[in-house]
């Protein structure tokens, strides 16, 4: 917990610099050809599979941990836990990136990626669940950089257009959580398209629902998990009300966590009863998926009970990567690994290694902005200048403490 | 079904009976499809496999030469599926219990009377003409591939080897060369030698393949497929040999593909008009909250001051009152002291 040393480092030869590096070189040569050689050239994909990694994990993945972006802001200034306040800059941050790197990788897997924009200013197919996920991340990602973009403003010093947005928080909260709530459920809801190619025991009527009600868990497990990172590698930057509310941002977020993810439970049980999907469960792929719901959902429901109620930080900290983990299991499992479960062994996919370092290269660029942003932003700290109009309007501090003098 | 079941969790009939109209798709109309459109009837038990339909695909539409040429029925030995450089490909299937030899099917476009890949584009870049073909438009097409997700007969195909301009690949029902005059029946119809494939208006099809499932009911298993499958296709097929044998699903159901996210769509409007509402409820319940706790704090405050200093002014007045008796008390005292000093000092002065 202590401030990592990071001063006094002159070399740039450090082992994270040396695989960021490593990574970056990769991304870049897949770049290079991926727009001369196509998609082909570069991914394991076919007729069979037109879906593959960049969309289980980049897509599907990058959306639903970057929920924590909608669910702190709404706990904060929706449901009244002011106390979580500081934790909203750093999740709406990563939300952002999040939805930005979403937007990037999508660059690279659709066939004409200067189109993107189509549905929305050339041609609509609203009767399309993807037409509702795209114009959904699209008015989300500008909410977002709308919500972000006072720490860029506070960090040049410019004041105006800062308060005027600032005073639009609850607003944007407010359209952020109903863009999240549609394009989180659609996400699912894409898959309702294909019942004879996903197997029974994760296609569901209630798939949007999993995917909404998953995602907050993810959120809430991610702003844990994120902030146990920041708190190794950025405490410098940190001011004490942000230390001193992290703990209870921790402990408040585990709570919320164990009850989505018991409701999720809930909910999974309910959808396996209502197809009466039980006689799968002695298959394959019930083993696969009772290791889901039992190891990635309601073990980390427990873990996460125990850990508030015995106040174990560490233990919920762990098992926020268990979430984690679980959420992206079941993205890979709904999107890859049950779906064309009927197709002949040879015929089904597995990435190529270009196409996982394209994925390692995106979260990598994300990773770097994030902590350049966080390095010379207010993100964990508040701005000296804005300190008290950024707690007039929405959310009313007790008198701070200044850094120097709040030993930690 | 879907529908009912995604609105049931929604919580509400009243909810459900609000939506009945406006996702009218999973409602009681059913769309039929085109009055007239065409469509072709493929018969299984008359396909000898000879490949002729592919050759007179693949000449039509200007795709590129196999690698293979069309004569070569070693191809057979594997089972194919459509790509974007052929649009219709002949399977053979051996060892079919109750069948004395191969039997071959053709696969290419169904061209279903509500596409799922139309349904699923997010550029409508795809038509159901009302000719019965589903054609596709490059103009607007993003190259996202969910039409291949969509599609439950794995039809559509794409480019992955082109770099600018992908194009997803299927058959069209030679729906361009018919309108245009070119062809007056698809390219594999013409070339077909044995009259496996018929090519008319759907109707008239599903006559056709009736008559001939009465006319023969030993030859033919009494099930016309596409007449029903996934809320109906323009292809039509019937076969001596149950459809799975041939590689065919079963489990496709009859629902068309729409309605199967319709239910989904339904909520988008409802979570955008009920959303707000309810989260500045919440908000709005909160700040009250806060408001009130507020208020009741300061009431409590002053209540406490006004108390606090009652009790101060009595143990004020207690001790004011009590150092008045003190006072009192004490200047009783200094007089008596002095009372008794006078009469003492009288006395000394005249004992001296």
């Amino acid at each position: 917990m202590s401030a990592e040393v990071t001063t006094g480092k002159k070399t740039l030869i450090t082992p994270f610099n040396v695989v960021v590096g490593i990574i970056l070189f990769l991304g870049l040569i897949v770049t290079y050809l991926r727009f001369t050689k196509g998609l082909a050239g570069v991914t394991n994909l076919s007729d069979n599979n037109p879906w593959g990694l960049w969309i289980s994990f980049d897509l599907l993945c990058g959306v639903a941990l970057a929920a924590g972006g909608y669910t702190t802001s709404a706990a904060c200034y929706v449901f009244g836990l002011k106390r979580y306040h500081t934790a909203v800059r750093p999740a709406i941050l990563t939300a952002f990136l999040g939805y930005s790197l979403v937007v990037l990788a999508l660059h690279y897997d659709v066939g004409r990626p200067w189109r993107l924009p189509y549905p929305f200013f050339v041609q609509s197919g609203p009767t399309s669940v993807l037409f509702e996920v795209g114009l959904c991340v699209f008015l989300y990602l500008i909410t977002l950089f709308i919500e972000w973009v006072p720490a860029a403003l506070e960090w040049l010093g410019i004041k105006k257009p800062r308060d005027v947005i600032i005073r639009m928080t609850l607003a944007l909260t407010i359209f952020g959580v109903v863009l999240s709530t549609m394009h989180q459920s659609s996400l699912g809801a894409l898959y309702l398209i294909a019942p004879s190619k996903l197997h029974p025991l994760w296609y569901s009527a209630y798939l949007p629902i999993f995917f909404f009600v998953s995602s907050i868990a993810a959120g809430l497990s991610m702003v844990i998990f994120e902030g146990t990172l920041s708190h190794h590698y950025l405490h410098d930057k940190m001011d004490a009300t942000y230390r001193s509310e992290h703990d209870g941002v921790v402990l408040g977020f585990a709570k919320a966590a164990a009850v989505v993810l018991m409701g999720y439970f809930c909910i999974k049980i309910v959808g396996l009863a209502l197809d009466n999907n039980w006689s799968y469960l002695f298959t394959g792929y019930g083993a696969w998926y009772l290791l889901e719901i039992l190891g990635f959902v309601l073990l980390p429901a427990i873990l996460y009970a125990i850990g508030v109620r015995e106040r174990k930080l560490n233990l919920i900290k762990w098992t926020s990567v268990l979430t984690v983990l679980g959420i992206v299991l079941n993205r890979f499992n709904v999107s890859l690994v049950a779906f064309n479960w009927q197709l002949a062994p040879v015929d089904r996919y597995f990435p190529s290694w270009m196409e996982i370092a394209l994925s390692l290269f995106i979260v990598t660029v994300g990773l770097l902005i994030f902590r350049f942003i966080s390095t010379y932003m207010p993100i964990f700290y508040e701005e000296e200048k804005f300190r008290e109009h950024a707690s007039v309007e929405l959310h009313e501090h007790p008198v701070k403490p200044h850094p120097q003098t709040f030993g930690h | 079904m879907l529908r009912r079941t995604f609105l049931g969790l929604l919580g509400a009939g009243g909810i459900s009976a609000v939506l009945g109209k406006a996702a009218h798709a999973a409602g009681n109309k059913h769309f039929e499809g085109y009055p007239g459109s065409f469509g072709v009837l493929f018969d299984a038990t008359r396909c000898i496999g000879c490949r002729r339909c592919e050759a007179g695909c693949n000449k039509v539409n200007n795709l590129p030469p196999p690698p293979e040429p069309f004569d070569d029925l070693s191809v057979l030995n594997t089972k194919r599926r459509t790509h974007a450089w052929t649009y219709t490909v002949v399977n053979r299937y051996d060892n079919i219990p109750g069948a004395k030899g191969p039997v071959f099917r053709k696969n290419q476009c169904q061209h279903c009377l509500e596409p799922a890949c139309a349904s699923a584009c997010f550029v409508k870049a795809f038509t159901k003409t009302p000719q019965g073909g589903v054609i596709w438009d490059g103009s607007v097409c993003v190259g996202c591939r969910y039409c291949m997700i969509a599609c439950p007969f794995d039809i559509p195909t794409f480019e992955y080897d082109q770099v600018l301009a992908p194009r997803i690949m299927k058959c069209t029902l030679c729906n361009p060369q018919i309108t245009s005059g070119q062809l007056t029946v698809p390219g594999c119809v013409g070339a077909c030698p044995v009259e496996a494939l018929v090519y008319g208006k759907r109707s008239d099809l599903i006559n056709i393949a009736r008559s001939r499932i009465s006319a023969f009911p030993n030859l033919y298993l009494n099930h016309i497929y596409g007449e029903h499958e996934m809320g109906g296709t323009n292809w039509l097929y019937v076969s001596g040999v149950p459809f799975r044998n041939i590689g065919m699903r079963e489990d496709l159901g009859v629902t068309p593909a729409p309605e199967l996210t319709s239910g989904a769509l339904a909520a988008v409007p409802l979570v955008a008009g009920l959303w707000p509402v309810l989260l500045l409820g919440i908000y709005a319940v909160n700040k009250r909250k806060d408001q009130v706790a507020d208020q009741e704090k300061q009431e409590a405050v002053a209540r406490a001051i006004a108390r606090a200093q009652a009790e101060a002014k009595d143990t004020l007045d207690k001790a004011l009152a009590k150092a008045d008796e003190n006072t009192k008390k004490a200047i009783e005292r200094e007089v008596k002291k002095a009372l008794e000093e006078a009469a003492k000092a009288p006395a000394e002065e005249e004992g001296e």
